[in-house]
């Protein structure tokens, strides 16, 4: 299987590089001058991909832990209260939520008197962040609820209040169980920050695009896209196996 | 006239339409062991978790050293703490060592320095002899190590009552006793208990009282010579041949 992958890879690789006019693999070919130039300007998109991707992770960690927790309250209004955040919030598709935000949220804080300007960097990151918060919420709903009752009462029999509760028997148990879903949800992330290119966020795949409209190479400057993308997720999915690897040993210790 | 610690007045509970608890009136006197036995589902470790509120009751009342527990979470939180108890599971907290498990409480509940919980802490696990094993994470110790650190966790919180929701019936036969060893240390000592257990032996040894629990109901109260004496009930007879017969 492994042996036919990287032969129909390399096929499609090499394919066009000596032949006749529908390949043009020169445009990144980063052994030429104007090749070099253009793989530097595609690349140069994944700082802010990169950047966009990890602050809206890191206020979705947040959002979604501030979602749940009212979830997992005995008093029923704030179950609802979380439950429908979730509900609404992930049934609505990242495209027209970027461009409510993008387009729509400047106008409601004008109306509000507010001179609140929002760029492409922030309203990409608050879309990601807030749409992946139902997600990363329900990840902590199935994380808490895996440690059983047990635990819970036991806490409050030696005092200790909710957030006590939570924050030193419950939550440190279900962080080694939350890590797996929440890292999936970083590359999902990753993946979803290319929307961002349509709000003239100068990242990854704006970078290709706009090389795709000077060259007319969209083929090669795509495929090259891809991979970019492919090495980033790889480097996470890496680091994440690194940090289970640890967390699991301390479990065993 | 001795001081009393808990007294339930007509305490009825219902699962949805399950009635679990039957007009339950029972005094525990400051100093006093009861033991609570029962068939499986008559309701026994339900009294256990209404006392310490685990479990809210519907009717009735229960009062803790004369304060009516109701279900206001202040009232729920300044008992707490106050009511120890040791659960069948020992409910030990797996991602903390031994020592961390009973100064959890006191530091964040009874704001504790950290050097006078610990302090408590190797006190109370002496007590329940583990002074050396502060260290471990409960993984790493036998059920009845665990357990006796269950007990250590609780006696941390230096608390009035002490309820037992059968310790024994998660260990295997040979942990028994020295589970069963140290709580009959702690009853001569005076601490006032209620032990949910099948253990005829330890009640026998320790308890003042004894309660036979089925269906819901106290169907027979009494003092221990009398109870496993002259039963007067044909239910209590018939569920204390069974469980004595081996």
């Amino acid at each position: 299987m492994k042996k036919l992958y990287i032969s129909l890879s390399c096929f499609l690789l090499l394919a066009g590089c000596g032949s006749s006019g529908t390949w043009g693999w020169y445009v990144i070919n980063p052994m030429t001058k104007g090749g070099w130039t253009n793989v530097k300007f595609l690349i140069s998109g994944m700082a802010s991909t990169i950047q966009i991707s990890v602050i809206a992770a890191a206020i979705s960690i947040i959002l979604g832990l501030l979602v749940a927790l009212p979830g997992q309250s005995s008093k029923r209004g704030w179950r609802i209260v979380s439950r429908i955040y979730v509900e609404f919030i992930r049934s609505i598709p990242l495209l027209p939520m970027l461009f409510w935000v993008f387009y729509g949220l400047p106008l409601i804080f004008k109306s509000m008197g507010l001179n609140i300007p929002i760029d492409p960097f922030w309203g990409a990151i608050i879309t990601l962040a807030v749409s992946d918060s139902a997600f990363t919420a329900e990840i902590y709903r199935s994380g808490i609820q895996s440690i059983s009752k047990g635990q819970t009462e036991a806490a409050q029999t030696v005092g200790l209040s909710y957030a006590q509760t939570m924050r030193y028997v419950i939550l440190p148990q279900a962080i080694r169980r939350i890590l797996p879903p929440i890292a999936n949800q970083f590359i999902y992330i990753v993946k979803m920050s290319a929307f961002a290119s349509v709000i003239g966020m100068q990242e990854l795949t704006r970078r290709a695009n706009e090389l795709v409209v000077t060259e007319y190479r969209p083929l090669e400057i795509y495929s090259l896209l891809i991979v970019e993308y492919l090495i980033l997720v790889l480097i996470i999915s890496a680091g994440v196996r690194w940090l289970e690897r640890r967390m699991g040993s301390d479990e065993r210790k | 006239m001795p001081e009393t610690a808990i007294e339930l007045v007509d305490v009825n509970k219902w699962f949805d339409d399950f009635h679990v608890l039957k007009d339950i009136n029972l005094t525990v006197n400051t100093g006093e062991k009861v033991v609570i036995c029962g068939p499986s589902g008559s309701g026994k470790s339900t009294v256990v978790r209404c006392i310490n509120r685990l479990e809210e009751h519907q009717k009735g009342v229960i009062r803790l050293n004369g304060v009516e527990l109701t279900n206001d979470p202040r009232s729920i939180s300044s008992i707490q703490g106050d009511v120890g108890m040791v659960f069948q599971q020992f409910n030990l907290f797996p991602h903390l060592t031994v020592l961390d498990n009973l100064t959890l409480g006191p530091m964040k509940a009874r704001s504790l320095s950290r050097s006078d919980a610990e302090d408590r802490a190797r006190h109370y696990l002496e007590r329940v002899r583990i002074p050396d094993q502060v260290d471990k994470k409960p993984s790493q110790l036998s059920g009845g190590q665990q357990q006796r650190v269950a007990i250590a966790r609780s006696l941390c919180m230096e608390p009035k009552v002490l309820l037992f929701d059968e310790p024994t019936s998660a260990l295997d036969p040979e942990m028994i006793s020295e589970v069963l060893d140290v709580m009959v240390e702690l009853a001569t000592e005076g601490m006032t208990m209620i032990v949910v257990t099948h253990e005829m032996g330890f009640a026998r040894k320790v308890a003042d009282k004894m309660i036979f629990m089925d269906e819901g109901e106290i169907v027979e109260q009494a003092a221990p010579e009398e109870f496993f004496g002259n039963p007067r009930t044909e239910r209590c007879r018939k569920f204390l041949s069974q469980i004595l017969q081996h």
